[in-house]
């Protein structure tokens, strides 16, 4: 069993993390990373299987992509206090000469990450790829994937969505980041989406509903259900609803935080709201 | 310097042809097609290596971002289409996923240019070698026969890096010889001449020296190079050249802005300048035809380059 108060202890680091990161260059994405603060603790600190220090090829490890690569704060975050670069070097997010560029890329050498995002809606052909590298090379190990609910208007994931089905790639999780809002708004506003349970369904996903992405303790129990679903010939897929901005009051139950930095006042605020528990970098 | 026609092929079947010998050379080689197999010739190596080939359907950007995530771990994926959906099509992919990710990917396109004939415009890509040739990276090659393409596609699986290999559907003259070698980044002197530098690649390499023919009964002794690989792009053999020469016509199957052309001309600019004129489409897309319709509408053939060169005569 993981020891879920550490886990929820570097949630709120993450938390303070992301809040100070995107303060400090007053640019960045703050909303969406912390609505998955507490999936990402839960995969590398407890679910997904590696080793350090950190190689590219990933051979007999799990391998995780993100496709909505604006969400870079909490995923720097989380690999540094994971140990794959110094805590340190998130005080370089967005700066001129960093590793942690403001979407994260392999151009720079940052370990951790295996393909450029930013750009939406290609992290699942990638992660496709991946999969069935490990299939060739017999390699049990399995491939994750997490990507927007906005992401999802792009037209290459629905080719990538069909492939998967059609092609038994059974060595994937993919979790879709349900908080429901993008840069102009909700999605059912912007562009509905529909019932993305049956759709997935329809093209011959196993689907997972995690209808809470900010427990810990759900976000692995529902990871765990994912993995005893792999090797049956389906893709796997998490449909996880998270809440945009999650542990800081003014940032949630809104679109508005989607891009957009706390000024010196809120980060005072959003901060006391979440108080150091493991160390501030 | 005499080359022989050893008989008529297409430059894809070139590349199917290597792609079958890498698939016995190269266990991390693998394939993936767009719904377009026959096409680019890849029949030959799916019977022998079925599990190292992946059918993705009509779905050209899925296709490169599953190359790119093949080469996680080591696989080198080489993708095929139409030179239109390898390029235009999937920029972005291709920008993102392989080239800004430094992916070991080989995108391999055939039915580039005018002479991919009937199908028309919205298949004849023009515009590919500038897209390519433009993303940090990306190493452009463009061939000119049936063994040029195989001799490349099996060069470019010792690459290591994003590669864009161009060749066409028609069959035309092959007459290149292993003994001419061929290694990427590096041009190849077909004929040596003193009055005039050609400078010539894919299927209007053949037709350069075809010019060259007919220049020399008009006591113009014209000197052919064969640039395959656009970029990186082999200053030295150019700049030698004209130095001799003091002249220099380009010649492509692209429009001038983006291609070989522009490239030589930055080159010359900076290092030479001497007159310079460009065989290649004038900023226009194609149409239905026959190929060789289609080459001499749009000033693509032996005639286009001996009216080129004599206009060069007159301004050196």
């Amino acid at each position: 069993m993981p020891d879920l108060k550490l886990l929820e202890k570097t949630t709120i680091q993450v938390r303070r993390d992301i809040l100070r990161m995107v303060h400090k260059v007053n640019s960045g994405h703050p909303g969406g990373s912390l609505g998955c603060a507490e999936f990402f603790v839960s995969l590398f600190f407890d679910q997904l299987e590696f080793t350090l220090p950190f190689k590219i090829d990933g051979k007999n490890e799990d391998i995780f992509f993100l496709s909505n690569g604006h969400i870079s704060p909490v995923f720097y975050s989380v690999l540094a206090r994971r140990g794959f670069f110094p805590i340190e070097e998130l005080n370089t997010f967005r700066l001129i000469n960093s590793r942690l560029q403001g979407h994260p890329t392999t151009h720079e050498g940052l370990p951790g990450i295996r393909v450029a995002s930013g750009s939406l809606g290609q992290g699942l052909s990638v992660a496709i790829g991946s999969a069935l590298t490990k299939k060739l090379d017999k390699d049990s190990k399995t491939v994750f994937v997490l990507m927007g609910d906005g992401e999802l208007q792009e037209g290459q994931n629905w080719e990538a969505i069909m492939y998967a089905a059609a092609n038994k790639v059974d060595n994937l999780i993919a979790t879709i980041d349900l908080n429901g809002r993008q840069i102009d708004g909700n999605t059912d506003d912007v562009l509905d989406l529909g019932d993305l349970n049956n759709k997935f369904i329809s093209f011959g996903w196993e689907v997972i509903e995690l209808n809470d992405g900010n427990s810990i303790n759900e976000v692995i129990n529902k990871i765990k259900i994912a993995k005893t679903k792999l090797g049956y010939g389906k893709p796997i897929v998490i449909l996880m609803k998270t809440e945009m901005g999650n542990g800081v009051d003014f940032m949630m139950n809104t679109h508005a935080w989607h891009g957009k930095a706390p000024n010196n006042e809120q980060l005072k605020i959003a901060l006391s709201q979440n108080k150091e528990t493991i160390g501030d970098y | 310097m005499n080359y022989i026609n050893q008989g008529n092929k297409d430059t894809r079947s070139g590349f199917g042809e290597g792609l079958y010998e890498l698939g016995k050379t190269n266990q991390n080689v693998v394939a993936l097609c767009a719904d377009l197999v026959g096409s680019l010739k890849m029949q030959k190596f799916i019977d022998e290596y079925p599990n190292r080939f992946f059918q993705i359907g009509i779905a050209e950007a899925n296709m490169m971002g599953i190359a790119a995530g093949l080469t996680i771990g080591g696989k080198i994926p080489f993708t095929g289409t139409f030179a239109n959906f390898s390029t235009g099509r999937v920029y972005d992919q291709i920008r993102q996923s392989i080239a800004y990710s430094g992916k070991n990917v080989k995108i391999c396109a055939s039915h580039a240019g005018l002479t991919l004939g009937e199908d028309g415009a919205t298949h004849q890509i023009l515009e590919d070698i500038g897209l390519m040739k433009m993303l940090p990276g990306m190493t452009v090659i463009n061939t000119c026969d049936f063994n040029q393409t195989k001799s490349a596609t099996l060069a470019v699986a010792e690459h290591k890096g994003p590669v864009y290999l161009r060749f066409g559907r028609p069959s035309v003259p092959n007459f290149t010889t292993d003994d001419l070698g061929f290694k990427i980044g590096k041009g190849i002197l077909l004929k040596p001449g003193k009055d005039v530098t050609i400078v010539a690649t894919g299927h209007l390499v053949w037709e350069s020296l075809q010019a060259a023919k007919e220049l020399e009964k008009q006591n113009i002794d014209a000197e052919i190079i064969n640039i395959h690989t656009i970029k990186p792009l082999d200053d030295e053999i150019i700049l030698e050249s004209v130095k001799k020469t003091g002249c220099l016509v380009s010649a492509e199957e692209h429009n001038y802005l983006g291609g070989l052309g522009e490239s030589i001309s930055r080159i010359i600019v900076k290092n030479y300048p001497c007159p310079m004129e460009f065989i290649a489409t004038e900023d226009t897309f194609g149409e239905s035809g026959t190929p060789s319709q289609l080459m001499k509408k749009y000033g693509l053939d032996k005639e286009a380059i001996i009216r080129k060169v004599l206009i060069l005569k007159n301004r050196k």
